[in-house]
């Protein structure tokens, strides 16, 4: 992950040389925290973008923002109709799939970038490189990118907002993008990517975490750690639940 | 209102599941059942993920039946020896369940083994409590008197070797049989979150041969104990129990389950058992449909 994002940011720093544009990006929150009455976040994600001298360049750049939570190592199946009946019959398996993926862009992906830009910054829920681990042909792992992109897509754990990114005066931009309240806990990045003429001129990375606090983090940490203790709570939980009401209603 | 769920990974409106145990509470009061064959596929159907769904739901079926265990001890209804017998066999029965189920997700079948069972348990069953709860009004309404049914067991049950002597179920068996009874029953709770007292009940009656008075009683008191060690397997291995989604479960059940009881006894049982196994058909049809209907779901996603 982190080498990766070097990687990425490689072609930008030979460029600092030369005078390239710089981004200042932030975010609303830095540190969300799953309570009880999380019902997922709306983060806002905005910077400025610096020009050398404060030059602006005659036509506009563009801005695309990708908000990327842990990757997770899966297997997925499908299922199919055997006798009669809807079965997991194929299967195949990923080894990085994000566990969220959010982008937002000032205009369209496909006018900002070409295809192969867009496939090595990952832009777009499709260019997504989920390094499969099993033996599938190509169009057997494409047909599975289609059902992960679906299924994640309407639970909102990816989301696409093409056009949704302000840039006022060509140096400040605002977008905002919804965290479903489905998300698993971690570290997510924020990255911010300003395009000219189909080429990514400066990049620049947020780091994010997602955590669960109080209650709830108490909650997983038990089940994990002391389930022994956690299965007797659940247990003397029910049982006395069962017995108080048995007790109230034969008063009543 | 709603309410985050710290295991299952989601955020649910609170309401909305304490009416569910509520309504599963009140069936069980009145038909004198867990509900959690209710239970596990209405939170499936909500959204909540199959494993927590089975694992939360067993622990519903135990604040269910807690006050029933209470009642018929203290009539004398419950066969300890008997019970103490199926119990041992459901703990172990839970145990084999927890490695079937391990099987089951390595071959990524999981979802269609617990379609079928439910098919097949629920169908057969209902079949058989409909055809006898229609013979049975039958009865009532031209006022013949059943006739008293032979009480005996099973000749399978007869050729088991080592008899035991079981006072309150007037039994001299084999303790085999109700061991390995109990051992069925223990993997359909670990797998399906159920109670078991769908198969327990008709099984003990046919099967066995018990008497009539203590069959409830005991397959409370052994439902009470298997669920009680499945949600501690599940605890454990799956890890998969979610405690506040228990607890929103267990309010509606437990208030449910003595509304359900009070109304039970305004109502005539014959009419009970119908209508219970009308319920019955009606989720066992269901679940056929969903094995056979293209489902809304073609591919299911596992972390590994």
């Amino acid at each position: 992950m982190r080498r990766r994002d070097l990687w990425r940011l490689a072609p930008v720093l030979l460029l600092g040389a030369a005078a390239a544009p710089q981004l200042v990006p932030d975010v609303s929150q830095r540190d969300i925290e799953i309570q009880y009455s999380f019902t997922g976040a709306d983060l806002l994600l905005f910077g400025a973008i610096v020009y050398p001298d404060g030059n602006r360049p005659e036509k506009p750049a563009d801005i695309v923002v990708v908000l990327k939570g842990p990757e997770q190592s899966i297997t997925m199946r499908e299922k199919q109709k055997v006798a009669g009946i809807w079965v997991n019959a194929d299967r195949a398996s990923f080894r990085s799939a994000p566990s969220f993926y959010a982008m937002a862009s000032s205009r369209p992906i496909d006018r900002i970038v070409d295809e192969r830009t867009a496939a090595i910054y990952e832009l777009g829920v499709d260019k997504l490189q989920l390094s499969p681990s099993s033996l599938n042909d190509s169009a057997e792992l494409s047909r599975f990118q289609e059902g992960l992109v679906d299924l994640r897509e309407r639970s909102g754990l990816f989301v696409e907002r093409p056009g949704t990114v302000e840039i006022s005066d060509g140096v400040l931009y605002r977008a905002r993008l919804p965290l479903s309240a489905r998300v698993i806990v971690g570290d997510y990045t924020a990255e911010t990517f300003l395009v000219q003429d189909g080429r990514v001129v400066a990049a620049a990375v947020r780091d994010i975490t997602v955590r669960k606090s109080g209650f709830e983090q108490f909650m997983a940490v038990a089940a994990e750690k002391w389930s022994f203790l956690y299965g007797l709570t659940a247990i003397a939980l029910a049982v006395g639940m069962g017995w108080a009401a048995g007790a109230i209603a034969r008063r009543v | 209102m709603d309410l985050y769920l710290p295991i299952a990974n989601l955020s649910v409106n609170a309401l909305v599941i304490v009416g569910l145990g509520g309504i599963v509470g009140l069936l069980s009061g009145m038909f004198g059942v867990g509900g959690g064959f209710l239970t596990t596929p209405l939170l499936i159907f909500y959204g909540i993920p199959p494993t927590v769904a089975a694992a939360s739901a067993a622990s519903q079926v135990t604040g269910a039946s807690v006050s029933g265990v209470f009642t018929h001890i203290s009539r004398g209804t419950v066969d300890f020896r008997m019970g103490g017998v199926l119990i041992a066999g459901g703990v172990v029965g839970a145990g084999l369940g927890v490695l079937i189920f391990r099987l089951l997700q390595y071959l990524g079948q999981i979802d269609t083994v617990i379609g079928i069972l439910y098919v097949l348990m629920l169908g057969g069953i209902g079949l058989l409590m409909a055809k006898e709860s229609i013979q049975a009004l039958i009865a009532l309404k031209t006022g013949r008197r059943p006739q008293a049914r032979k009480r005996r067991h099973h000749p399978l049950v007869a050729a088991l070797p080592m008899r035991w002597r079981f006072y309150r179920s007037g039994l001299y068996i084999s303790p085999l049989a109700p061991l390995l009874l109990g051992m069925a029953t223990g993997i359909l709770t670990m797998l399906l979150g159920v109670g078991g007292g769908f198969i327990l009940v008709p099984a003990m009656l046919y099967l066995l041969g018990m008497t009539t008075q203590s069959v409830v009683g005991t397959s409370l008191f052994q439902i009470l104990f298997v669920t009680m060690a499945t949600t501690m397997m599940h605890a454990m291995t799956t890890k998969a129990v979610d405690l506040v989604l228990a607890m929103l479960l267990l309010i509606g059940s437990v208030t449910g389950a003595q509304v359900g009881t009070r109304l039970s006894m305004t109502i005539r049982p014959e009419y009970l058992r119908v209508l219970l196994a009308l319920i019955v058909l009606l989720v066992a049809a269901r679940m056929a449909l969903g094995l056979g209907w293209r489902p809304d779901e073609i591919f299911t996603i596992e972390l590994n």
